[in-house]
């Protein structure tokens, strides 16, 4: 799996005229890599995994997945949001399935992988509960699975646990970083959180706002069976304080001045 | 905090700001025992009024029969068969004016709430026609479908269609986005989503749709009856009032309500036993 981003523009018409989300963007993941892009609101990261994900087309430069424009949304790209996006009427099961299904694959086939991959995020015992009897955490483990049922490429995820609660997100961090070195997957990953993208990442974009650019690519030294434990780690209080620091030159300022 | 006032001489306890209550909380349950009295006293308030009024002799029975007479023109209705016979005939003309309207409002509905385009093409005609009063067809249909009963039909279609693909269309547009791109991003073409992912979703919306319109086509039969009918409830109202039998009316009214009381109960119950997962 080799993804390359080259010379990504994006723009937004709006009344005031074109807003641009995003400028020279350039970055790549490799297969197996784990890859964050950090960066405050506004610096247009969602906008960048919705053109990887295909929901939307750049307005300059290419995305390409082993060497093939991305035309628009496909399997091969899975996609986890941030809001719970379950189907409502559909057991755990049937959600994990259905990405199968719509692909055409028999229910035998389709039931067999469901199964080994809410094995693998956990959840093996409420394959038959409805979405609305988990909690946020377990229904992104479901949305994991159902994005790993369809054996995708790459892995792309936006603000996962953006919606959890502290110790919801701790405890998903590490089990995405088990899931990660178990399964072997590449990941991209978009936050707005520094820890989480140096506790999860082996390399980290900075995105800055307004235009979003990337203010630096930052290679994450750390090793890759970490626990909570590593956030006390020097190493890690330095890659964060770095990221931070590239941030807040950037942001905007907290006070306005007259 | 204390208020804003005189903070010193205002304990807070003198004067919250929300007194306890249980029966005037805002959006929340009352005790299951103080519901169920109210329930109760929801149907025996009424009909122990009419009964008192009725049997005191304050109104001239002739305008307000008293419950015992009305429940003597149930009997007699039914021992002549008209209750049966006009209950079926006004049942038919419902379940046919409504299913006609589905068959249109929900493929229409569901369309027009996926696709801006078709919203762009139907939604302004639709909402000047909806504006129409149905009943006001009445004599068209009459001229172009004759006395029998296609007018009927048509007025309940008339007059319920409209609605229908209008709420219908407003339930998809609450469909996430983020549901429907997922579906994208699972390898789901438009096709797919619009048949596996918005159908579904919007069903028990469907199902609550159809509960609130049944409800007007009910109202719509009467006045199709009303007008030109042999048999149905409407047209055994109308007899009634010709021969001044107002307990025969009353009795009518009651059958009325009783049959959408059902009916509506029967949509809450299809609702609950099809979307477990919609229902609380």
């Amino acid at each position: 799996m080799h993804l390359e981003i080259n010379n990504l523009h994006k723009q937004f018409p709006t009344r005031q005229g074109a807003i641009v989300a995003l400028r020279d963007i350039n970055m790549h993941v490799e297969t197996g890599e784990f890859v964050c892009a950090v960066g405050a609101s506004g610096s247009g990261k969602s906008t960048l995994l919705r053109l990887v994900a295909g929901l939307d087309m750049p307005t300059a430069g290419e995305i390409t997945v082993d060497g093939e424009a991305i035309v628009g949304p496909g399997a091969d790209r899975g996609m986890v949001f941030q809001s719970y996006t379950l189907y409502p009427w559909m057991t755990v099961q049937k959600n994990v399935e259905f990405g199968l299904k719509l692909q055409g694959i028999g229910q035998r086939e389709r039931r067999e992988s469901a199964s080994y991959f809410l094995e693998v995020v956990g959840l093996t015992k409420f394959s038959r509960a409805l979405p609305k009897e988990l909690s946020g955490g377990m229904k992104q483990r479901v949305a994991i699975a159902r994005a790993l049922a369809s054996q995708p490429k790459i892995l792309l995820m936006d603000e996962p646990f953006g919606a959890l609660d502290v110790q919801t997100k701790e405890t998903m961090q590490q089990f995405m970083l088990d899931l990660w070195q178990r399964t072997g997957i590449s990941v991209l990953m978009i936050t707005h959180d520094v820890d989480e993208a140096v506790f999860l990442a082996q390399r980290i974009y900075v995105l800055t706002a307004h235009p979003g650019t990337i203010q630096q690519e930052i290679a994450v030294d750390l090793p890759s069976d970490r626990t909570y434990l590593i956030r006390r780690d020097h190493a890690f209080q330095g890659y964060r304080e770095a990221i931070m620091d590239l941030l807040r030159d950037k942001s905007e300022p907290a006070v306005i001045s007259h | 905090m204390a208020t804003a006032s005189n903070p010193a001489q205002t304990p807070i306890s003198k004067s919250p700001s929300l007194k306890p209550t249980v029966f005037w909380r805002i959006g929340e349950d009352v005790p299951r025992s103080l519901s169920t009295v109210l329930v109760v006293l929801s149907v025996v308030i009424p009909f122990t009024a009419w009964w008192v009024i009725a049997s005191l002799g304050w109104v001239e029975d002739k305008f307000l029969p008293s419950p015992v007479q009305v429940l003597q023109a149930l009997g007699t209705l039914w021992n002549d068969g008209f209750l049966l016979n006009d209950t079926i005939a006004s049942f038919l003309r419902v379940a046919a004016g409504f299913v006609l309207a589905a068959m249109i409002s929900v493929p229409l509905g569901i369309a027009m709430g996926a696709f801006a385009s078709l919203r762009s093409l139907f939604e302004p005609i639709i909402g000047i026609i909806r504006y129409m009063p149905a009943p006001a067809f009445t004599p068209l249909l009459i001229i172009y479908l004759g006395l029998e009963e296609p007018p009927k039909i048509a007025l309940i279609f008339l007059g319920i269609v409209f609605y229908n693909i209008l709420m219908i269309m407003d339930a998809v547009k609450f469909v996430p986005k983020a549901l429907l791109e997922t579906s994208y991003t699972l390898g789901g073409r438009r096709r797919q989503v619009l048949f596996q992912v918005i159908a579904p979703y919007v069903l028990p919306n469907i199902i609550d749709t159809f509960r609130i319109n049944l409800a007007a086509a009910w109202n719509l039969v009467v006045v199709a009856e009303l007008v030109a009918a042999e048999t149905g409830l409407g047209r055994r109202i109308l007899l009634a009032q010709k021969f001044f039998q107002t307990d025969t009316i009353f009795a009518c009214l009651i059958v009325l309500g009783i049959i959408g009381f059902i009916m509506d109960l029967s949509l809450k119950y299809l609702l609950k036993a099809t979307c477990k997962w919609a229902v609380d």
